[in-house]
């Protein structure tokens, strides 16, 4: 029998990177996509907006500086990325498509949440 | 067993062997196959013969045996039914078989199916959730009945969770004994020397009687252990043969034990008066409860003393334990500026004051403290009673400063007193103005949850968030029920929902065994249907196809429930352990046509679940993808729940 452990949060950001020899055009597009594929919406959402598994990643996600170094090194509950396992093209990609997501509305505005 | 004494009257394996021979005579009379036998010639036979008196009279007239009982006398099963009855013993969800087909046959004749009545359940495991979840709703327990070897298998997984939960569940099994006259076959195959051995690591007890009046002592014994804190389940394995054969009258006459509940155990004085002397100095206490309300008196308690103290609670959550409306409620990072820490009937207490993370150099983790070095831990738990070895729920050991082997609920009323005459005179404006300071922080803390809610609002998949607050959005008028959350939805109902009341949530299913939640929130509505409250759960879609045809006892027995699908279309907790490997190994994960790695989708193709529903009975709708179209379609549900059916909503959903 599967046991259901208690989710751990996860953090995965993303953002601009220069790659070897170069500077490389990130490609907000080419991010959404590769943000599925590296499974970074199953803890952070479609959207990046978070949830107990990880916290959100946009709006405004952190400066690509510290987001590269965090997923490169993370020792926390999110497990480091390689460069093996994610490039550093598709690192800086998904940090163009995390600086796409719009801000939400005020939830003052959502009559369910202003109860 | 009592098979020893078959020889006294006509035996359940005395009579079917008359049966046999019987239908021999029928066929071929015995005067003529003896005759054929020993002359070796067949005499030429006409192709129809007419009937001789014994078979005609075996046709058309009533046996004697029958007239009365074939057994002789009162079935044993009868007198067990008796004493079921004495318990008040409402529901039997049980999956019916022949090793209990006795009891099976008193409690729907001689009992006439009322208290208990007996609900058609078709998997072992849904009979004890649902008794599970019926125990959390209505604070009464079930009894399920589970045949012999493989119906206490499939059950296992289900106690499993009653007992980490330490929720009563009655489990009478089936079992034939006697093997030199049980059937042979399956009925062998389906025997056990000592069956309750199965479970005995996580039942807080169990017994074989062998005799009526031992079953009697036995079963209301089970009744009142399984009812005292800490509550688990027990369990009675039932002979077949005892079940079957008549009450005997060796010059004992029956009788039924009287069930006195036991008082709960409740701290001891010094430890209380200590534990009351922290508080009352401490300048942050932080109260921490998980399973710690038994009743809407828990409730009240704890609000109680947090309010003496105005100190901040953390609802674990096991329980509906504190109002989430209330200005002292916190989220479980309160504990890190705390100097004293009260912890309530706590699963975990390491884990409450300590961190473990699933990363770090050799891949075993790395543990943290939450805590300030001196933080003084006291902690009230009935469960330092009730350990065993071999299963690790009692968790990682953890220190503390005062250590009540005691139920909280009931060692409240004692400290609450303490603490009263505990606190300095000089100490209440410090203590008031801790109060001030909580309503602040509350405040701020619910418009930070609201704004998160907001992200990703309009989503498709649909936001965990937006689920959760739209199905609210048609239950709030009603006198609802969180009857079960499986999966994970960010804790978003207790987080976004007015949860006050003890029946507004029945806390997680205890051990984490995936299944839980559809059985048992079925079993609960079928408690609060006899309450009158709503249910409603949210339905994880991993969960539900662990045992789906509960959902068919749901609409057979008219047990309404509002389902609303958590359909993420995945196991998402098992994604990131693949991912975490893999990362862990330099490797890329391999998802082969689907959105994550191999083995942890449920997708290619998607379950229609509300397709599943509707062949079982339940009125059902989806998949609802358009954040717009989910208010609408909850609330066609709902007018079909409130009509006495169940109804469900397929909802497709983000991971979390």
């Amino acid at each position: 029998m599967r046991l259901f452990r208690m989710g751990v949060p996860v953090v995965l950001a993303a953002g601009l990177f220069l790659s070897c020899g170069g500077a490389f055009a990130a490609s907000a597009e080419k991010g959404k996509t590769a943000y599925m594929q590296h499974g970074c919406w199953q803890c952070h959402g479609t959207q990046a907006q978070g949830g107990v598994t990880g916290p959100k990643l946009a709006p405004e996600p952190m400066p690509i500086e510290i987001f590269t170094n965090f997923v490169r090194t993370s020792n926390r509950a999110m497990p480091p990325y390689p460069k093996a396992v994610l490039s550093n093209d598709d690192l800086a990609d998904i940090h163009a498509y995390l600086q796409t997501i719009p801000k939400p509305a005020d939830y003052k505005s959502i009559p369910l949440l202003n109860q | 067993m009592s098979r020893k004494h078959s020889h006294a009257a006509v035996s359940r394996r005395k009579f079917l062997a008359g049966v046999a021979v019987a239908s021999g005579a029928t066929a071929v009379p015995p005067a003529k196959a003896a005759t054929s036998a020993s002359t070796g010639a067949a005499p030429r036979m006409p192709s129809a013969l007419p009937p001789t008196a014994h078979v005609a009279a075996a046709e058309i007239g009533t046996p004697n045996e029958l007239s009365t009982s074939r057994i002789g006398g009162v079935p044993g099963s009868d007198f067990m039914v008796d004493v079921i009855k004495t318990l008040d013993i409402k529901y039997v969800p049980s999956n019916c078989a022949s090793s209990y087909r006795g009891i099976h046959e008193s409690l729907i004749n001689y009992g006439r199916n009322t208290m208990p009545e007996f609900l058609t359940c078709t998997h072992e495991e849904s009979g004890v959730g649902m008794a599970h979840g019926y125990f959390k709703a209505a604070g009464k327990p079930l009894m399920t009945l589970c045949h012999g070897t493989v119906g206490l298998q499939h059950a296992a997984m289900a106690v499993y969770n009653a007992w980490c939960d330490r929720v009563p569940v009655i489990i009478v099994g089936g079992n034939d004994l006697d093997a030199a006259h049980r059937p042979p076959g399956v009925p062998t195959f389906h025997s056990a020397q000592d069956i309750n051995a199965l479970i005995r690591d996580f039942t807080k007890w169990d017994d074989t009687p062998v005799s009526l009046q031992h079953f009697a002592q036995s079963f209301v014994r089970a009744y009142k252990i399984a009812m005292t804190p800490p509550r688990g389940p027990v369990a009675i394995s039932l002979d077949a043969g005892l079940q079957q054969e008549p009450i005997r009258n060796n010059g004992e006459k029956l009788s039924i034990p009287r069930y006195v509940p036991t008082s709960p155990p409740q701290g001891d004085s010094g430890a209380v008066k200590e534990a009351a002397r922290l508080l009352a100095n401490a300048q942050n206490p932080v109260i921490v409860a998980d399973r710690l309300a038994r009743s809407e008196n828990g409730v009240r308690l704890l609000v109680q003393l947090a309010e003496l103290l105005q100190a901040q609670v953390i609802d674990q959550g096991g329980r509906m334990n504190f109002p989430k409306t209330h200005y002292l409620s916190r989220p479980p990072t309160a504990v890190s500026n705390a100097d004293v820490i009260l912890g309530l009937e706590l699963a975990d207490f390491w884990a409450t004051v300590n961190g473990w993370t699933d990363n770090g150099e050799h891949g075993i983790g790395v543990n943290s403290t939450r805590t300030k070095p001196d933080t003084k831990l006291i902690s009230i738990n009935s469960s330092e009673l009730l350990t065993k070895a071999n299963y690790q729920d009692f968790q990682r050991f953890q220190p503390v400063d005062v250590a009540m082997p005691a139920d909280a609920e009931a060692t409240l009323p004692a400290l609450i007193e303490a603490v009263k005459a505990a606190i300095p005179a000089d100490r209440k404006s410090d203590i008031e103005k801790r109060g001030e300071a909580a309503r602040k922080a509350y405040a701020e803390q619910r418009a930070r949850t609201k704004q998160a809610a907001a992200l990703a609002w309009d989503a498709s998949p649909i936001s965990t968030a937006r689920l959760v607050m739209e199905t609210w959005a048609q239950i709030k008028d009603l006198d609802w029920s969180l009857v079960a959350s499986s999966g994970n939805v960010s804790n978003w109902p207790s987080r976004l929902w007015p949860m006050e009341k003890h029946s507004h949530w029945l806390g997680p299913s205890g051990g984490y065994g995936v299944g839980y939640g559809a059985p048992a929130s079925v079993g609960a509505a079928l408690a609060n249907r006899d309450l009158g409250r709503f249910s409603v759960s949210i339905q994880s879609d991993g969960d539900l196809m662990y045992a789906p045809g509960v959902l068919w006892t749901a609409a057979r027995h008219k047990i309404p429930l509002l389902a609303v699908m958590h359909n993420n279309r995945g196991y998402h907790q098992e994604v990131m352990h693949v991912q975490r490997m893999s990362n862990f190994r330099n490797r890329v994960a391999s998802l082969g046509n689907d959105m994550g790695p191999i083995g942890t989708r449920i997708e290619n193709p998607d379950i229609e679940y509300h397709k599943l529903a509707e062949s079982m009975g339940w009125w059902a709708k989806g998949p609802i993808t358009d954040p717009v179209q989910l208010g609408p379609a909850i609330k066609e549900a709902v007018a079909v729940v409130k009509s006495g059916q169940p109804a469900l909503v397929n909802v497709w959903t983000q991971p979390r």
